[in-house]
C-alpha cells in the first residue's frame, strides 16, 4: 500500500459541507438572538431569517441523504473500535509528544474512527433532534390543540436551546481540530479542493487509474 | 314630562350631569387636598370655574355624520321608505312619546321588540355566571351608581321619563325614545330626566326647542352620531369611560379607525354590530372572545367581531402570514391592530379619587382645568362633585388572558378591602382554550364602600333635596340614603377603597402598516412581559438550560484553548 493524492471529496459533498457551515453559522446567530441574548433587528426578521435557513438547511440535506445512499458514501460513517483507542490516545498524550497521527486515510474510511464516531453522532443524534423540535416548533400552530401548552411548547423550546448550544460547542471543537495537523491550511484544503493523502491498495489504485483517472493524481 | 319646562332646565345641569349614561355618582366630604397631580400630559394653565356645570362635558358636540349602513353610502337612494313623505309623520308633534306613538302605528312589533333590548331595560342576566348585572344595578368606578340616580344617569335611557327604574313602567312601548337612535338632523337632544339639586343649574339654558315633526321625518339607520351621543360620553364626558369610544370617532379619519375613517370605508357603529330585530351583537357583559364560527361566503353574520367579517385566518399565505394566522387561537385580533387608545386628540380618565370630593370656594362647588388634551380642548382634574382626576392619551393597552367571562362585584358582594378590588374580574388563563389575550384599559378609583360590610354602596347622587351629594357634599348621608333607598344594609360607616375596572379595546383598529410589530411582544421586556403561565418564543427562556448550555460552550473553549497551550508548550520543550 501506498499514499496517492485522491480526490476524496467531491464536488456535492464540499457544496454540502460549505453551504450547511454558512447555514448553521446563521441559524446560530439568529437563533440566539431570537433567544434575547442580543436583538440586532427586529423579532420578525430573525425569525424569517431563522426558518428560510432551516428550511434551505433541510432541503440540503434532503439531496445530502440521498447522496449519501445512492453513493454509498455513508459506509465512511460506519462506526468500529478498530483503532479508536489509538486516536483518542493520540489526542490525550501523543499529540503533545509530536508524535504522528496513528490513523492513515483510506479509500473508504476517510475519517479516523473517532472522527467517524463523531461525526455519526453529529448526523443521526444531534441534527435530527433539532431538527426535530425545530420543526415542532415551527409547526406549533398545527400540533398544539387547546392550551398554549405551557409544557409543551417549552419542552420543545428547551430541548432545541440545549442542542444549539452543543451545535456551537461541536463546531468550536471542529475548528480547532483543524489545526491539530501540520497546518491549518493542509487540513482545510482537501475540502476546499477536494484532494486529500490516501492509502490505497492495489486494487484501489488500479481501479481509479482505469476508471476513474481523474481522482487519483500520480 | 318635566322637561318642558325651563325651570328645571335652570337647574339641571350646573350640578352634573353625568351624561353619557350609566353611571353617576360622586361625594364626598372629607375634604382633603390629596396629591392631586393632574395627569400626565398638558399641564393647563389651572382655570378655576365656579359651578359645576357638566353639560358641555357631557353633550355639546354631535356632529351629524354620513356613515355608511347597510342602506349603502346614500341610504336616501336605497332605502324603499321616504319617511318625510309619510302622512303619518306630517305632525305637528310636540313630544317624544307622540312621535314614537306614530313610529309604532307602522312599525307594529318594533315595540315588543325593543322593551327586551338592555337599552331600554337597563338590565342584563348573564346566564354562565348567573349574575344580575345591567345599569340598573351595577356599582361602576366612575360615578358609581345609576341606580336611584336616573333622574341624571337616565338621560341616556332609550326612553322618556325614567325616573326612578323601580317604579318606572317597563311595558309601556310609547315611552321608547325611537329618535335618539334614528333622527338623522342632530338637532335632537335629550335631557336629564329630573331636575337634580338646587346648586344644579341651568343645563339647557337658551337651547333651541326641538322640532318634532322634522327630526321625526328625518329617521333613518343609525349613523355613528346616535349611537356616539351616549356611547362617547360613558362616565360623564368624552371618552372618559371606554377609551377606545370618543368623540374622535364622530367624524374620524382612517388613522384613527381603519373601519370608521371617512376617508376609507367610514362604517357606521351598525356595520360591526349587526342584528335584526332591535337585537344587536357586541355585548360587554357577555363578550364573545374567541369567535371560531365559520361562515359561508354571503351568509349573514351574527357576531360583532373582527372574525365575523375578516375570518380565523385573514392573514395572507406567506411564511409571516402563516405564522400570525397560528396566532389567533390565543391572541385577539385586537391585541395587534390595535396598539393604542384614547387617540385622535380625545383623553380617556384612567385615575378617580372620590376622597377630595366636596371641596368648596365660597360655599360653592367648582372645578379646576388641569389638563389641555390633543385636540386642544381643556379637561378637569378637580370636580367639587367628583374629585381629582387623572387623564391618559394614545395610551398602550394592559393585557391580559380572557374567555368572555367577566365576574362582577356588585353591592351585594363581600371583598377584602386592604386590596384593589376588581369591579369586573376577567375570567381566563393560558391553560383555557377559549381564552385568549385581550387588550383592556385599567381604570383605577379610590371611591366609597362600606367599612362595616366591606361592600361597594349606592351613592345618591343626584336629587333636590338635602341628601344629594351633588349639592349638598355629604358622603355619610348620601350613601346612607342610596343604600336605604335600595333596602341594603349600611354599617353607618364608610371608608374609601381602590377599585379597577376593565374595558376591553377594540375600536379605534389601525391600518395594518400601523399593527404591532412581533418585536413589541417577542422580547424580555414586551408588552407581555407581565403575563405568565405559558412559554413565549423571544420573552421567555429556561434559566438552567441556558447556564447549562453556556457552561457547556465555555468548557469546550477552555477545553481546546488549554489542549492548545499544551501542545505548544511540549512542541517548545521538544524542539531544545
Amino acid at each position: 500500500m501506498a499514499v496517492y493524492k485522491v480526490k476524496v471529496f467531491s464536488r456535492f459533498e464540499r457544496f454540502w459541507h460549505w453551504s450547511q457551515a454558512a447555514l448553521i453559522f446563521i441559524l446560530l446567530f439568529s437563533g440566539f438572538a431570537i433567544h434575547g441574548f442580543f436583538r440586532p433587528t427586529g423579532f420578525e426578521n430573525l425569525v424569517w431569517t431563522h426558518v428560510v435557513a432551516a428550511s434551505a438547511l433541510i432541503v440540503l440535506w434532503i439531496f445530502a441523504i440521498f447522496w449519501h445512499l445512492t453513493t454509498g458514501n455513508w459506509r465512511h460513517y460506519l462506526p468500529t473500535t478498530k483503532g479508536l483507542f489509538k486516536v483518542a490516545r493520540y489526542y490525550a498524550w501523543g499529540i503533545f509528544r509530536g508524535e504522528d497521527h496513528p490513523y492513515k486515510k483510506r479509500f473508504w474510511h476517510k475519517h479516523n474512527p473517532l472522527q467517524a464516531l463523531a461525526y455519526l453522532g453529529l448526523k443521526l443524534f444531534l441534527f435530527p433532534v433539532i431538527w426535530i423540535t425545530g420543526l415542532a416548533y415551527l409547526l406549533y400552530g398545527f400540533w398544539s390543540q387547546g392550551p398554549i401548552t405551557a409544557s409543551s411548547l417549552e419542552w420543545v423550546a428547551v430541548i432545541h436551546t440545549l442542542f444549539a448550544f452543543l451545535m456551537a460547542a461541536f463546531i468550536i471543537i471542529h475548528i480547532y481540530l483543524l489545526t491539530t495537523g501540520h497546518s491549518f491550511k493542509e487540513h482545510v484544503s482537501p475540502m476546499l479542493t477536494g484532494y486529500d493523502e490516501v492509502e490505497l491498495t492495489d486494487a484501489e489504485k488500479a481501479y481509479l487509474e482505469q476508471d476513474e483517472p481523474g481522482r487519483i493524481i500520480t | 314630562m318635566w322637561i318642558s319646562k325651563r325651570g328645571f332646565a335652570r337647574r339641571a345641569v350646573r350640578c352634573c350631569a353625568a351624561a353619557a349614561m350609566i353611571l353617576t355618582g360622586s361625594m364626598v366630604a372629607t375634604v382633603q387636598a390629596e396629591e392631586q397631580a393632574a395627569a400626565k400630559a398638558g399641564e393647563a394653565a389651572g382655570k378655576v370655574e365656579i359651578g359645576i356645570n357638566e353639560y358641555e362635558d357631557t353633550a355639546k358636540k354631535r356632529p351629524v355624520d354620513k356613515s355608511v349602513t347597510r342602506l349603502g353610502e346614500k341610504p336616501e337612494d336605497k332605502s324603499t321608505t321616504d319617511h318625510a313623505k309619510l302622512k303619518e309623520l306630517q305632525g305637528p308633534f310636540s313630544s317624544g312619546p307622540e312621535v314614537t306613538k306614530a313610529c309604532l302605528g307602522c312599525h307594529n312589533k318594533a315595540g315588543h321588540q325593543f322593551i327586551k333590548n338592555k337599552h331600554w331595560t337597563w338590565k342584563y342576566h348573564n346566564p354562565k355566571t348567573g349574575q344580575d348585572l345591567g345599569k340598573s344595578v351595577l356599582v361602576n368606578n366612575f360615578c358609581t351608581n345609576a341606580a336611584g340616580n336616573e333622574g341624571m344617569c337616565a338621560q341616556c335611557h332609550a326612553g322618556y321619563g325614567m325616573t326612578d327604574a323601580r317604579t318606572y313602567d317597563f311595558k309601556n312601548e310609547e315611552n321608547i325614545d325611537c329618535l335618539v337612535c334614528h333622527e338623522s338632523t342632530g338637532t335632537y337632544y335629550k335631557l336629564p330626566p329630573t331636575p337634580g339639586n338646587k346648586a344644579c343649574s341651568v343645563m339647557f339654558e337658551g337651547k333651541k326647542p326641538i322640532d318634532y315633526t322634522k327630526v321625526a321625518q328625518s329617521v333613518t339607520l343609525p349613523g355613528r352620531n346616535n349611537c356616539g351621543a351616549c356611547h362617547f360620553y360613558g362616565g360623564g364626558g368624552d371618552n372618559v369611560k371606554h377609551g377606545d369610544l370618543s368623540s374622535a370617532l364622530f367624524k374620524p379619519s382612517k388613522k384613527i379607525d381603519v373601519h370608521m375613517g371617512e376617508d376609507g370605508e367610514n362604517f357606521s357603529c351598525i356595520i360591526c354590530h349587526v342584528g335584526e330585530g332591535h337585537d344587536w351583537a357586541g355585548s360587554r357583559y357577555a363578550p364573545l372572545a374567541k369567535d371560531t364560527t365559520k361562515s359561508k361566503p354571503g351568509l349573514p353574520r351574527q357576531t360583532a367581531t373582527c372574525e365575523s367579517c375578516h375570518g380565523v385566518e385573514p392573514h395572507p399565505m406567506s411564511l409571516m402570514g402563516i405564522k400570525l394566522n397560528d396566532h389567533t387561537d390565543r391572541v385577539a385580533c385586537e391585541t395587534c391592530h390595535v396598539p393604542e387608545f384614547a387617540t385622535g386628540g380625545v383623553a380617556t380618565k384612567i385615575h378617580w379619587d372620590w376622597r377630595t370630593a366636596g371641596k368648596l370656594k365660597n360655599g360653592e362647588g367648582y372645578r379646576e382645568e388641569g389638563y389641555i388634551q390633543g385636540n386642544g380642548e381643556p379637561r378637569h382634574t378637580y370636580k367639587s362633585i367628583k374629585g381629582n382626576f387623572k387623564y391618559g392619551e394614545n395610551l398602550k393597552p394592559i393585557y391580559k388572558w380572557f374567555n368572555g367571562t367577566e365576574i362582577y362585584t356588585t353591592v351585594h358582594d363581600k371583598f377584602d378591602p386592604t386590596k384593589p378590588v376588581e369591579i369586573n374580574h376577567l375570567e381566563g388563563s393560558p391553560d383555557d382554550p377559549n381564552s385568549r389575550i385581550w387588550p383592556f384599559k385599567k381604570m383605577v378609583t379610590i371611591q366609597p364602600y362600606d367599612k362595616g360590610n366591606n361592600t361597594l354602596v349606592y351613592m345618591h347622587l343626584w336629587g333636590d333635596d338635602d341628601d344629594a351629594f351633588w349639592g349638598n357634599y355629604k358622603f355619610d348621608r348620601a350613601i346612607a340614603r342610596g343604600m336605604k333607598d335600595f333596602n341594603l344594609p349600611y354599617s353607618g360607616e364608610f371608608g374609601f377603597v381602590e377599585t379597577w375596572s376593565y374595558w376591553p379595546i377594540v375600536h379605534m383598529v389601525q391600518p395594518k402598516e400601523n399593527a404591532l410589530s412581533c418585536q413589541e411582544c417577542h422580547a424580555r421586556e414586551g408588552r407581555l412581559k407581565d403575563l405568565k403561565g405559558f412559554y413565549m418564543p423571544g420573552r421567555d427562556r429556561n434559566e438552567w438550560i441556558d447556564r447549562i448550555g453556556i457552561f457547556i460552550v465555555l468548557a469546550t473553549l477552555l477545553g481546546v484553548l488549554g489542549h492548545g497551550l499544551l501542545r505548544i508548550l511540549f512542541s517548545r520543550g521538544r524542539s531544545h
